[in-house]
């Protein structure tokens, strides 16, 4: 029993870091997700992990880096679908779609089986001031003609996605965190750093636990879709996607909170990681969800 | 990352839940809580079963008679303990877990010799005098005074929360041994016999009725000075010497405790609202026995990650949540203490985000020591 990362882990992890700070800062994030940027992330491995012999919980550490540097686009749908195209990947009962302008192909997970969808032929309207601006939505009101995808299963996906969008989300949590730390060291009021006033701090912990606990949970989850054989697996994935979700979410307040003013304006990054929280929050199931799984498995 | 436990680790389980199930037998009916006499002896009856096993010390090293375990090792133990439904270390504790490894790191060779077999086998108890009325967050603070007089100190004060004081034949004490230093370099540690004379113990009744703790008046008591531990004014760091020794594993226990109280209370949740509360518990409890895998693993690797903190914090809170759906739960049923344990645990765990370091201080530890924020004024 192991439940840390290996020294290749470490070294995966600093690999995928080094090039999202060096490639993906905040400017060309908030330029939006475009096909060159998806080209780049897939000449680095990021969508053929699997493929090239790396395991889920090596994939989720991954994911949780994209996570840290808000990365946008359909990265989990990308990935589940093997990377080559650019793809979206949804619950079959949903109408509105991400991307759609990118999309290469469309996927719809419904209870026993897995849809392509037309996309040539397909009807959609974009809709104005998506909730995130880094994700552009459109409405579907019929999918048309789907065709079968067999040999897929799609309970499996739907693990899978709720693995990695938890991953993501961790990574969310994680890089609001540190903002937030460096904001209150930063900003004085009273003329002393606001992060030495007690009513801040006690914020700023209660983000590291939650985010640490959801750490836990995410990398155990990862380890379960590697070990099969190991009980408690469909638990431990919903245990990650509401913990990870939930502390995404629940630190994009705490962080508005703490950079005050700052926290409600364009310019400072906090809103992109909080709405992109609640997106993520849709995908794979909500965290309510996840709780309500959780109590049916007590 | 590897969920599976090795062959030596399972094959340490399987030994350890082979001899719990021929032992636990004999210990079905522990004691009432406020019956000291009788826990007394159940508890040290039960350590010496432990002793006698070869688990007793398990995370010291063999040559203080511990069985040099590894973290996960003592990881297993506690989770299998705790699944079997054992006796806890209960009136073991200060000994075992806390001063008995401060005199392995601390000890002369002479207080090892004396007190260390006796921990280990059950037949000497201890407790520990470290809070008093006005030092409880702020321990460092504490008053009481101990005077150098020939080869003796002679200790004047009051210490309180003192856990076993009444059941205990040594105490772990934190007394001050130079008025002018600054606070934290003024505190030596003592081994304190508590029979001596001007040791005064009085029970002192919680919320849950009976008496957990003890307040002890010290007036004039004489103690040899070769009862310290460590250098003189050097007490502040020795008392922090065993935290190494719990290696991630301190809340194994309590968190698969509260599984099984989330399982038990499962068929009784009927209510969509509660259920989902339930199921916030349980992936809270989940995800805390994962950090704490997570925590005895980088344990392993020798590292000391900010976990043991989190866990600490997260849990208290996490237990007190579980603990208002169990009295939602069950509504009138709740009134009464001798039912159900449910509503004991909900009393006794209003305790824990005050005991061993309140909620808010944890916070102030975490966003200064992990999160590099400033320092509160102290």
């Amino acid at each position: 029993m192991f439940l840390d990362l290996s020294d290749d882990q470490v070294a995966l992890q600093q690999g995928i870091r080094a090039l999202l700070s060096g490639r993906f800062g905040s400017e060309r994030i908030r330029a939006g997700f475009d096909r060159e940027m998806f080209d780049e992330l897939a000449d680095a491995g990021v969508f053929s992990l699997i493929a090239d012999g790396f395991s889920w919980a090596d994939a989720v550490i991954v994911f949780e880096q994209l996570g840290e540097f808000c990365v946008p686009g359909p990265l989990v749908g990308s990935f589940l679908a093997g990377g080559e195209r650019i793809t979206g990947v949804y619950a079959e009962s949903t109408r509105t779609i991400e991307h759609i302008a990118d999309l290469e192909a469309l996927i719809l997970l419904d209870e026993e089986k897995v849809l392509a969808v037309d996309l040539a032929n397909l009807v959609a309207e974009s809709l104005d001031w998506p909730l995130d601006p880094l994700t552009p939505v459109a409405r579907v009101a019929d999918f048309g003609e789907t065709t079968l995808l067999a040999g897929i299963d799609p309970v499996e996906w739907r693990q899978r996605g709720a693995v990695l969008t938890a991953a993501y989300c961790l990574g969310l949590s994680s890089r609001l965190c540190e903002m937030s730390v460096a904001y209150a060291k930063e900003r004085l009021q009273f003329d002393r750093p606001i992060g030495s006033f007690q009513a801040i701090k006690h914020l700023l912990a209660d983000m590291a636990m939650r985010t640490e606990v959801a750490r836990a949970a995410v990398y155990n989850a990862g380890a379960h879709l590697d070990a099969s054989d190991v009980a408690g697996l469909t638990r431990s994935i919903s245990v990650a996607k509401a913990l990870a979700c939930e502390a995404a979410i629940r630190c994009g307040k705490d962080a508005t909170q703490v950079h005050g003013g700052m926290g409600y304006t364009w310019e400072v990054d906090v809103h992109l990681y909080l709405k992109r929280a609640w997106v993520l929050d849709t995908h794979f199931g909500s965290h309510e969800h996840h709780f309500d799984h959780v109590a049916e498995t007590a | 990352m590897e969920l599976r436990y090795s062959d030596s680790d399972e094959a340490f389980r399987a030994r350890l839940s082979e001899w719990l199930k021929s032992e636990l037998p004999q210990f079905a009916n522990a004691p009432h809580r406020d019956d000291w006499e009788h826990r007394r002896r159940f508890d040290t009856d039960w350590q010496k079963r432990v002793f006698d096993a070869g688990y007793a010390g398990l995370n010291w090293p063999k040559q203080y008679g511990g069985a040099d375990a590894s973290p996960t090792e003592q990881l297993i133990f506690f989770e299998e303990t705790t699944k079997a439904k054992a006796p806890y270390v209960g009136v073991n504790f200060v000994g075992t877990l806390h001063a008995g490894p401060t005199l392995v790191e601390e000890g002369t060779a002479e207080q090892k010799a004396e007190h260390l077999p006796r921990i280990l086998s059950g037949e000497e108890v201890w407790c520990q005098g470290f809070s008093e009325p006005n030092a409880g967050s702020d321990l460092a603070g504490l008053a009481t005074r101990a005077e150098r007089d020939g080869d003796h100190y002679v200790l004047n004060g009051q210490k309180t929360w003192c856990s076993f004081g009444h059941v205990a034949d040594v105490g772990e004490f934190l007394v001050r041994t130079d008025q002018n230093a600054p606070k934290h370099r003024g505190i030596s540690w003592l081994i304190l016999p508590m029979d001596l004379p001007g040791i005064e113990i009085r029970p002192i009744k919680t919320v849950l009725g009976s008496s957990e703790f003890c307040e002890v008046f010290l007036t004039d008591v004489r103690v040899p000075i070769s009862n310290r531990v460590g250098e003189e004014n050097d007490g502040w760091r020795v008392t922090n010497v065993t935290l190494k020794y719990e290696r991630g594993t301190a809340f194994v226990g309590e968190l698969i405790d509260s599984l099984r109280l989330c399982a038990d209370l499962a068929n009784t949740v009927k209510d969509p609202v509660d259920r989902r509360e339930l199921g916030r518990s349980l992936a809270d409890f989940d995800a805390l026995w994962s950090l704490t895998k997570r925590n005895v693993s980088q344990s392993v690797t020798g590292q000391v990650g900010p976990g043991s903190m989190m866990v600490k914090l997260a849990y208290s809170e996490a237990r007190q949540r579980f603990g208002e759906l169990c009295l939602r739960v069950l509504g009138r049923d709740a009134l009464s203490l001798a039912d159900n344990e449910l509503i004991e645990e909900r009393l006794r765990t209003q305790a824990l985000t005050i005991a061993a370091g309140a909620s808010q201080i944890q916070r102030n530890i975490i966003s200064e020591r992990v999160l590099g924020l400033p320092r509160e004024p102290r």
